[in-house]
């Protein structure tokens, strides 16, 4: 929660977004607000359309109808060169990593920096063992093909390659799913540590009870095709909602609140 | 703008660097040069200072120069210090300075003449490494067929009628007209050429045993190298990435035996009929170009190719046809389980499967050449 909370400024405005597949209207007006420097975490039941809401807002789903605004910027209005430049200033964490299985864990990451920046091969080589370093990997991975890491290797790998450009805004879809509960909290942590010391705002579409306790500023809630409440913990506990007090009350739930408390 | 991002004074064995400016990606590559141009200094050198107070804006790759910059003069015994950071910089700052010094890992610096001599090496091995997992999967296919045949109901009859239905049924057009357009080229070279000496009707011969004895069965084999090996190996091998044959494996399932043999059996059945209807759509075409091109009549062209051909051309054509479609599903199916988790390898493979099958399907005609020839078929 550092550099500049305070202003309280929208880095990402969606309005009366619809979104469908056919006659299967997924997003149905939804509006959020994601503020400067938080880490939103995103929840709803499976196949809610949190996956598709973030396609979205990343310009990978053409709307029906409504408006996104990502950095002030009219991503439905937008000139092509306008949006490349707002898609440098954001990383995504795909749900399954989606790294290039034909490249190495060093091509991966130096991949978009290539692309965008001129850099020195040996600013570009160290570059990669400092951000693996920070996603808590050593340099041994560097010649490995995606295929030859674990899970929660990809994952971290990924989020590095999300990282690698410095981007303002980082979209997670579930980073933590298909972990286990240490590597879990590992990563969670991880996300902390690297959203105060770079700054970022973090999008984080996630199932996990513990992330939406322990490292999220604010949750908000898809049901029924709308986001039904935004707010941060505190607001959800106390909702009455049926659907919130079922996600947040649940049996799974109390058990992830009693270990904090 | 680049001048102003770094600048120093040095005075006697103190050096004091002042930051100034964004620190940031975009201006990477001027700072990585003034950065080596101070620390390039000559000179001895007791302490450093740098000054950061003047920097706007700090990312990680600015963060990692001064990580850089301060790695390198404490490498030479010199006493650095960093001083003005902003709260929110020192603690990306901080985050650099833990990761651990240069593990740089050596890469791509391999010799050109090594280089060359290992990837002639490795190719002759794995031209070795492809013949070993041919005879591997002949093997286990038999193994699979005696036991199938054991118990016939466990074989896949569903999965055969697919197979058939995409290798066969589905290839009927191509291949009619393909071989069609064979048997009238041949039929129109010969009669230019034969006519030259008056032997127009030897063109007959030459258009019955050559489509039925070698261009039937090469051309019905190399169309379904391409068309159906390449098919195979990519279904196989996207499935070997997906880990969905490992997981037919722990469900106790033998890949060989669902997915490998019905897909050979329907080859080895559709080769030779596609064979058949591509020998007869050839002869048909030849004819047609014998009657409108060369004036040789219909009933001319037939009573001839009856005298010309004999029930052995047929066959010799026939037998090979089921030879030759194993070849093809055996080595698509090779290829296909050997794809590794890349992209790239599903490619390399598909690409391999069909060279292979093609390169594998002449060397096995000629061998059936020599010995029809020595048993005087
Ligand atoms: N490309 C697509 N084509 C058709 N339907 C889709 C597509 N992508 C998602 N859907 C549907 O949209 C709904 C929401 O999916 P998704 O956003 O992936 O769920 P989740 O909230 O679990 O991430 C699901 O019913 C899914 O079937
Ligand atoms: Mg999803």
């Amino acid at each position: 929660m550092a550099r500049g909370n305070g202003s309280k400024d929208v880095v990402i405005e969606v309005r009366d977004v619809v979104v469908g597949f056919g006659d299967h209207v997924v997003l149905d007006h939804v509006d959020l607000d994601v503020y400067r420097g938080e880490i939103l975490g995103f929840v709803g039941g499976s196949g809610a359309g949190k996956s598709v809401l973030m396609r979205s807002i990343i310009g990978l789903l053409p709307m029906r109808s409504g408006r996104i605004k990502v950095l002030g910027v009219d991503m439905t209005a937008a000139s092509d060169s306008a949006r490349r430049a707002i898609e440098r200033r954001w990383g995504v964490l795909f749900q399954q990593g989606a790294l290039f299985s034909s490249l190495t864990v060093r091509e991966n990451l130096q991949f978009p920096v290539r692309e965008y920046l001129n850099l020195s091969p040996r600013l570009l080589d160290e570059l990669v063992i400092a951000k693996l370093d920070m996603v808590g990997l050593d340099a041994s991975v560097c010649e490995k093909f995606p295929s030859e890491l674990s899970g929660g290797m990809t994952k971290r790998v990924a989020l590095a390659r999300a990282l690698a450009l410095d981007p303002e805004i980082v979209f997670l879809d579930e980073p933590t799913s298909g972990l286990d509960p240490i590597g879990a909290g590992e990563f969670d942590n991880l996300i902390a540590t690297l959203q105060r010391t770079l700054g970022l705002t973090v999008f984080m579409v996630t199932h996990d009870l513990d992330s939406l306790h322990t490292v999220c500023d604010r949750i908000a809630v898809l049901a029924d095709g709308k986001v039904i409440a935004a707010g941060a913990m505190e607001v959800m506990l106390a909702s009455k909602h049926p659907w919130l007090q079922a996600y947040f009350h649940g049996k799974r739930s109390r058990a992830s609140h009693a270990e904090r408390t | 703008m680049s001048d102003t991002l770094l600048e120093g004074k040095a005075q006697g064995g103190q050096l004091k660097l002042a930051g100034a400016g964004a620190w940031t990606a975009q201006n990477a590559r001027a700072l990585e040069a003034l950065i080596d141009g101070e620390t390039a200094r000559a000179g001895k050198l007791r302490q450093v200072d740098i000054d950061m107070k003047q920097v706007e804006r700090l990312d990680t790759f600015g963060a990692w120069l001064l990580e850089r910059l301060v790695r390198s003069f404490s490498a030479r015994g010199c006493q650095t210090n960093v001083t003005g950071l902003k709260e929110d910089d020192r603690a990306l700052y901080d985050e650099l300075h833990a990761v651990k010094p240069d593990q740089a890992s050596p890469h791509g610096n391999g010799q050109a003449l090594s280089y060359a001599l290992a990837s002639v090496g490795q190719s002759i091995a794995s031209v070795g490494q492809s013949f070993i997992s041919f005879v591997n999967m002949l093997g286990a296919l038999v193994m699979v067929i005696l036991r199938v045949a054991k118990r016939p109901h466990t074989f896949r009859f569903t999965s055969l009628v697919h197979q058939l239905d995409n290798v066969a049924w589905r290839a009927v057009p191509i291949i009619l007209l393909i071989t069609f357009l064979i048997g009238c080229i041949i039929a129109q070279q010969g009669l230019f050429h034969f006519r030259k000496f008056g032997a127009d009707i030897y063109v007959v011969d030459m258009v019955g045993i050559l489509v039925l004895r070698e261009l039937g069965v090469l051309i019905v084999a190399i169309m379904v190298a391409g068309r159906s090996g390449s098919a195979y190996t990519a279904e196989l091998g996207s499935m070997k990435m997906r880990e969905e044959i490992d997981a037919l494996r722990t469900m106790g399932f033998d890949p060989i035996e669902v997915l490998v043999l019905p897909r050979i059996v329907a080859l080895v059945i559709g080769v030779p009929v596609l064979t058949f209807l591509g020998s007869m759509a050839a002869l048909y075409g030849g004819g047609l170009v014998c009657w409108l091109y060369g004036g040789i009549d219909p009933d001319i062209f037939l009573s001839r190719l009856k005298e010309a051909i004999t029930l052995d051309h047929f066959k010799v054509g026939l037998i090979k046809a089921p030879f030759m479609a194993l070849i093809v599903g055996v080595v698509a199916c090779v290829e296909g389980l050997a794809v590794k988790g890349s992209a790239e390898s599903l490619g390399m493979q598909t690409t391999a499967s069909v060279v292979e099958s093609i390169f594998l399907v002449i060397v096995l005609d000629g061998l059936f050449a020599i010995f029809f020839a020595s048993i005087g078929m």
